[in-house]
């Protein structure tokens, strides 16, 4: 480089980049990558950055409990604003308690950035202390990762990592730091100055013959089916809009995942409510009878498919995926369609209306007529109590009472969850948070945590088992902390009650290890906590507690004490077909063949 | 109940495979970038997802590019093979990836080196089908030779067959490596 005069700036053509040490390049990268909130917890392997963090007013650190809360944290973060979660945590042990949450992000495709201190460069693999091999460990379980030995390929490593974590499939980044390369100086470099360091570029738009094609076997189906998956979530409220659109047009019937529930609106006469283990009656066996179904932004799962070589045997099937791996990897598409849900599906409107394509309601009543027989049959009725209350009535009553609220739902992973995924209707898309792929118990509580600090003003619930609900409870002093009024609303039956189902209906009514036989007292714990502690035992007072907790002001833990020995139904046994569903004593029975 | 199901279906989702497909043996020649920890990558999606691999190499091939390319020989139904190409796509540091076993183009070629031990009539026999097979002798004692062959996976595999009897004791590959004839490039 030619030495200039000092005075002589404007004859510059761009001015040096700033010197600065890597501790200071990420918490630069963060601001100017529009981070605003992050999660995690010190340790001496990231001090230098928690020492940047110190004078910087334009983020904002949430300090967890435990660095798998900060991953959920992270994760609700994003999954309700679209932005990606941010993770910082230290060596060894910080890193390896974030990895339950970055697989959850990985199985859930979550956007998260998640920077991990390492051990100094001339220390590594000596077994030096709080060392582990950060990427070893996480190559498997992150969609890419970097370990920096340089701090001049940091910014350009940092504004990658935030790339590819939100391009293409979302998914987790980690970025593993020695705690030299922290100290180490070097130039910074913006994002619009950063260099790639791999040509990531996945495909956006759909193959136009594709989506031709797809549009014209939609237009000839008689006995349509749209399944919706989280990656219409991802895809952003674009998508969704198009999907209810789309819906609208060809006039068919929408179920989806676990993951994708809100992308269209339940109080829809479309709406068919969730399919899969769990599913509804309708939803399930319209899968099965289907003729044509368009898969868009979701995975086959086997809690979709049940029993694969039964799988919706009579469908042609349209596979839309921003991921080419997912289509034909479980199931055959007759037509698959690699590309962003929203852009895919914006183009299969637009094809639709070019085409002229027009719904043909006459065509599609009978396949209308055999949805409202199997809607008849009421699949999700059950019984209230006079003294107890039924988590069923709990979660109906919740969503009742909470409704007219800007309200974000959070769960953890079991019984109440698929209630929740029952009786909750979601109407509008990122209101719903929970661990779909990977089932992690424990997930909800800090989730909630996440969403409540990107939505301050909101109403964030967590509805929660007892069981998963200890096994992040300490983030309820984070909630503490930083004054985030989450409600924590247990469906409390003492028991792991997926577990015990599982026991009761396929492991001879062994119930070996399932009850907890020293609950905590959850009202006491939340005092303990310094949140507010409420109890719901009998059904006379499960609206007023709701109530109150909707309007404390502050972390509340509601103890909903409900029917023990509740089953979820419906639900279709591992290895069955989607039309052999268990259905609840309760639903409305057939007698040859007819509801009486 | 779905009438045509068969009756020894089994109990649980966790006992059904995909039906039963005839193997294939595939060659995929990925180029990725030259980073730490990419081979690991590879080799990691290969065994977390439970493929075969019946042989890899891997060198760099462009210093300038920083990339190197991986040649594996695989084994798996027509959908295995589908997903292993997809899923090596997914890597963020694989730039390219091609199955060129469906190639008609594709020249395979494979490095063996092969110790014999013997003495008397047996050793000019193995001199002379190495001959035949154009080997090199790299090596030579009185009681043993070591041949150096290049050619097909299956002119190796041939080769060695015919040195069992002559006292074969000891065989290194170097595995396939294949590159696409003509002028098109990967």
């Amino acid at each position: 480089m030619t030495a200039l005069p000092a005075n002589d700036t404007a004859a510059r053509p761009q001015a040096d980049p700033e010197m600065m040490t890597g501790a200071e390049i990420v918490v630069r990268a963060l601001v100017d990558q529009g981070v605003t909130d992050l999660f995690g917890y010190p340790g001496g392997a990231v001090l230098p950055i928690y020492d940047a963090l110190f004078h910087e007013p334009r983020l904002r650190h949430i300090l967890v409990r435990h660095e798998q809360g900060a991953t959920h944290a992270a994760e609700g973060y994003a999954r309700s604003t679209g932005r990606p979660g941010v993770v910082l945590v230290t060596s060894g042990p910080g890193a390896t308690n974030a990895v339950t949450g970055i697989v959850d992000a990985l199985m859930d495709s979550i956007p998260l950035v998640v920077i991990s201190g390492q051990v100094p460069t001339h220390l590594i693999g000596t077994d030096a202390f709080q060392e582990c091999d950060t990427v070893g460990i996480t190559r498997s379980c992150t969609k890419h990762n970097y370990l920096v030995k340089d701090a001049a390929e940091l910014p350009h490593i940092l504004h990658e990592a935030f790339h590819i974590a939100t391009h293409g499939r979302p998914g987790p980044v980690l970025v593993d730091i020695p705690k030299d390369v922290q100290f180490a100086s070097a130039p910074y470099a913006s994002p619009a100055q950063a260099r790639p360091i791999h040509a990531y570029h996945p495909r956006v738009e759909g193959d136009p013959a594709a989506i031709a094609a797809a549009c014209d076997l939609l237009a000839g189906a008689r006995r349509p089916l749209i399944y919706s998956g989280g990656g219409v979530i991802n895809s952003g409220p674009g998508a969704s809009a198009a999907l209810r659109r789309l819906a609208g047009l060809i006039g068919a019937p929408v179920t989806s995942t676990l993951m994708g529930l809100g992308a269209f609106p339940a109080d829809d006469p479309k709406w068919l409510g969730m399919v899969g283990m769990h599913g509804t009656f309708e939803a399930n066996n319209a899968m099965h009878d289907c003729d044509v179904m368009l898969a868009v932004g979701t995975r086959f799962d086997d809690r979709v498919t049940g029993r694969l070589d039964a799988f919706s045997p009579l469908s042609q099937k349209i596979h839309i995926d921003v991921d080419p791996a997912s289509i034909g990897k479980i199931v055959r598409a007759d037509i698959g369609i690699t590309g962003d849900a929203g852009h895919v599906l914006e183009g299969l409107i637009a094809a639709w209306n070019r085409r002229r394509r027009t719904a043909d309601p006459a065509a599609l009543a009978p396949w209308w007529a055999q949805i409202d027989a199997w809607r008849a049959r009421d699949c999700l009725r059950y019984s209230p109590a006079k003294d107890i209350i039924k988590p069923q009535q709990a979660i109906e009553r919740l969503y009742a009472l909470t409704r007219d609220h800007d309200v974000y739902i959070t769960t953890e992973v079991g019984q109440h969850q698929m209630w929740a995924a029952q009786f909750y209707r979601f109407q509008e898309p990122n209101r719903w948070m929970t661990s779909g792929g990977l089932g992690t118990m424990g997930y909800g509580l800090p989730a909630a945590v996440g969403v409540q600090v990107a939505h301050p003003g909101s109403l964030v619930i967590d509805i929660a088992g007892d069981a998963s609900v200890q096994m992040t409870m300490q983030e309820m002093s984070t909630a503490i902390q930083y004054d985030l009024p989450i409600k924590i609303f247990i469906l409390n039956n003492q028991w792991m009650g997926m577990v015990r189902q599982w026991q009761q209906l396929l492991h001879g009514e062994r119930y070996s290890h399932s009850y907890t036989a020293s609950m905590p007292d959850f009202v006491k714990l939340a005092e303990a906590y310094g949140a507010v502690g409420l109890r719901a035992e009998r059904p006379d007072e499960l609206d007023a507690m709701i109530e109150l907790m909707i309007d404390t002001p502050a972390p509340v833990i509601l103890d909903c004490r409900v029917e023990r020995a509740e089953n979820c139904f419906p639900m279709i046994p591992s290895g069955k077909a989607h039309n052999e569903m268990m259905l609840g004593e309760d639903v409305m029975p057939l007698v040859d063949g007819r509801l009486v | 109940m779905t009438p045509d199901l068969p009756d020894d279906a089994p109990a649980s989702a966790y006992d059904m495979g995909h039906a039963v497909e005839a193997e294939n043996l595939a060659t995929f020649a990925v180029l990725v970038d030259n980073e730490p920890g990419v081979l690991h990558r590879v080799v990691g999606l290969f065994a977390a997802r439970g493929y075969n691999i019946e042989s890899l190499t891997v060198a760099e091939t462009d210093r300038n590019a920083h990339t190197s390319r991986i040649t594996i020989v695989t084994r798996g139904t027509p959908h295995v093979l589908a997903q292993i190409e997809a899923q090596l796509h997914k890597l963020i540091a694989v730039r390219h990836v091609q199955d060129v076993t469906r190639d008609p183009n594709g020249a395979e070629r494979e490095l063996s080196l092969i110790k014999v031990r013997g003495s008397g009539p047996e050793r000019v026999e193995a001199l002379r089908l190495a001959d035949i097979f154009r080997a090199k002798v790299i090596d030579t004692t009185t009681a043993s030779f070591i041949f150096e062959i290049t050619g097909a996976p299956a002119k190796i595999d041939k080769f060695i067959d015919l040195m069992r009897p002559l006292g074969l004791v000891e065989v290194s590959r170097t595995g396939v490596l294949s590159i696409e004839r003509g002028v098109t490039t990967l």
